[in-house]
């Protein structure tokens, strides 16, 4: 990638921080940041994922959802380049799908067919706590990040990482637990959103998010309330799936 | 991970060590269980769960001692406290020191919680995404806060009570035990989404389709994650006449 303009930059991280303020939503949050990434580095697909209280990594937000690379996310409990980051709490940068089948024999050709030829990981950390990671995916190798974009990259998932302590008592290690807890069971309740719109609307689930988000957008409101909304009051559903 | 790595594993040997609960039968005798044993895993001078329904009324409630029963029941005379705040925020409510600011949170319920001796709460919200079935609150006599090993383990008693009320049965689950560590990674997009189909496909609330998902997955003696795969891929379906 070519290193990023300062005004582009700087517009993003504006942003970004204008997001931290009140009516905060982490999801909606994370998605935002996810999508600002991507186009900033012009990466294919850029996720982004949070450790749960087992320890697992479970998908967050992308820029770009559908299930091939909700499945991608999920096999990086078990191998992959944000288990990496997850666990050594350094980036993976520059890595070649195409020769990493050694190093990661179940992720690696799945992402190669996703279309993916790099990959990159960056960790997600709050108080010397790794807490996820985030994950870039580009359709070249090549257009390797140099040290400057590596720094940005990392600023943008140390930024994701600051939003889970948005909330003002950022002293107690306790606010922490209950923001990424509260985040897990949103990012819950969207899958759950998805299967009832696929089951209502007749369509796939991957139809159905980009209904809801859809929806979400139209009518101005949060993802996660949306999707609440869809799995809460049975009424909702004609509403959202009507024409 | 190993045996004795797994939280889940070890919340359902303390709860097999509890001894049975007199009188009390099926779900209400089994949470009691549970309440005692997260007491004494935690350090805690007791625990409670709370059901609830959507509309946050109380319905069984289960407790590790009268003390604690009397405790839990505050909240719910009051109208407010950390459970309450649990179930309706979504999200764990963790309140290491009573006396450290929520006085204002809590005007009524501050005070009176202190007159029991209690100088610390933690609530945990019984909940799969948007499928909300109560609280589990846990209390202490001596401000501090959950050490990291201790968090973990509530989380698994927390899980534990999920299972136990989704399940319905005191033994909570056949062959619980061995499949306790499959649970902590059935954490899939596809089984969320099993759940919001059968919700819609039964015309049930969500936490109905979610007990019957797992019902069938028993009495078929089949992996959860299969037949939410079967589900998801249209090959299963729930019918409101026959299931």
């Amino acid at each position: 990638m070519t290193t990023i303009s300062a005004q582009r930059l700087a517009k993003v991280f504006v942003e970004v921080a204008d997001t931290l303020v009140d009516e905060f939503d982490l999801i909606d949050f994370l998605h935002m940041l996810t999508d600002r990434t991507a186009s900033l580095v012009g990466a294919s697909t850029v996720g982004l994922l949070l450790a749960d209280q087992h320890g697992q990594l479970q998908f967050m937000a992308a820029s770009d959802e559908n299930t091939k690379l909700l499945e991608l996310f999920q096999v990086q409990n078990e191998e992959g380049p944000c288990l990496d980051a997850y666990h050594t709490a350094r980036p993976v940068i520059n890595a070649d799908l195409r020769q990493a089948e050694d190093r990661w024999p179940r992720f690696a050709p799945r992402a190669a067919v996703a279309g993916f030829r790099a990959v990159h990981a960056f960790p997600l950390s709050l108080r010397k706590e790794v807490i996820g990671a985030l994950n870039v995916f580009g359709a070249e190798v090549g257009g390797g990040f140099d040290d400057g974009d590596v720094q940005i990259i990392q600023a943008l998932a140390d930024v994701a990482a600051i939003g889970l302590l948005q909330q003002r008592t950022i002293s107690r290690g306790e606010v922490l637990t209950e923001q990424l807890q509260g985040a897990l069971n949103s990012r819950i309740v969207i899958e759950q959103a998805k299967g009832a719109i696929a089951q209502a609307s007749g369509i796939s689930v991957d139809e159905a998010f980009t209904v809801i988000r859809g929806h979400a957008r139209r009518t101005n409101r949060r993802l996660g309330d949306v999707a609440r909304t869809i799995v809460t009051d049975p009424a909702s559903l004609a509403t959202i799936t009507g024409p | 991970m190993s045996d004795t790595d797994d939280p889940t594993a070890e919340a359902m040997e303390h709860v097999a060590r509890q001894p049975a609960a007199g009188v009390l039968d099926g779900v209400v005798a089994a949470l009691q269980r549970l309440c005692s044993a997260a007491a004494g895993a935690l350090a805690a001078s007791g625990a409670g769960v709370s059901v609830m329904a959507e509309d946050g009324a109380r319905g069984i409630a289960a407790a590790s001692d009268p003390a604690s029963a009397r405790i839990e029941e505050l909240q719910f005379v009051l109208g407010e406290g950390p459970c309450i705040d649990a179930f309706a925020s979504r999200r764990p409510i963790l309140v290491p020191d009573l006396s450290d600011g929520p006085a204002h949170r809590w005007p009524a319920y501050t005070p009176a919680a202190h007159d029991e001796g209690v100088r610390a709460v933690f609530a945990f919200p019984l909940q799969v995404g948007a499928a909300r079935l109560g609280v589990l609150d846990v209390f202490r006599a001596r401000a501090g806060p959950l050490t990291g090993d201790q968090l973990r383990q509530a989380f698994a008693f927390t899980d534990l009570a999920v299972r136990t009320l989704l399940d319905g049965q005191d033994d909570a689950i056949p062959g619980a035990a061995a499949d306790g560590l499959d649970e902590a990674i059935e954490h899939s997009a596809e089984l969320f989404q099993a759940q919001g189909m059968v919700m819609v496909q039964l015309g049930l609330p969500l936490a109905e389709a979610l007990v019957r998902i797992r019902a069938y997955t028993y009495a078929e003696n089949r992996r959860l994650t299969d037949v939410a795969r079967d589900i998801v891929a249209r090959r299963l379906r729930f019918d409101p006449d026959h299931s």
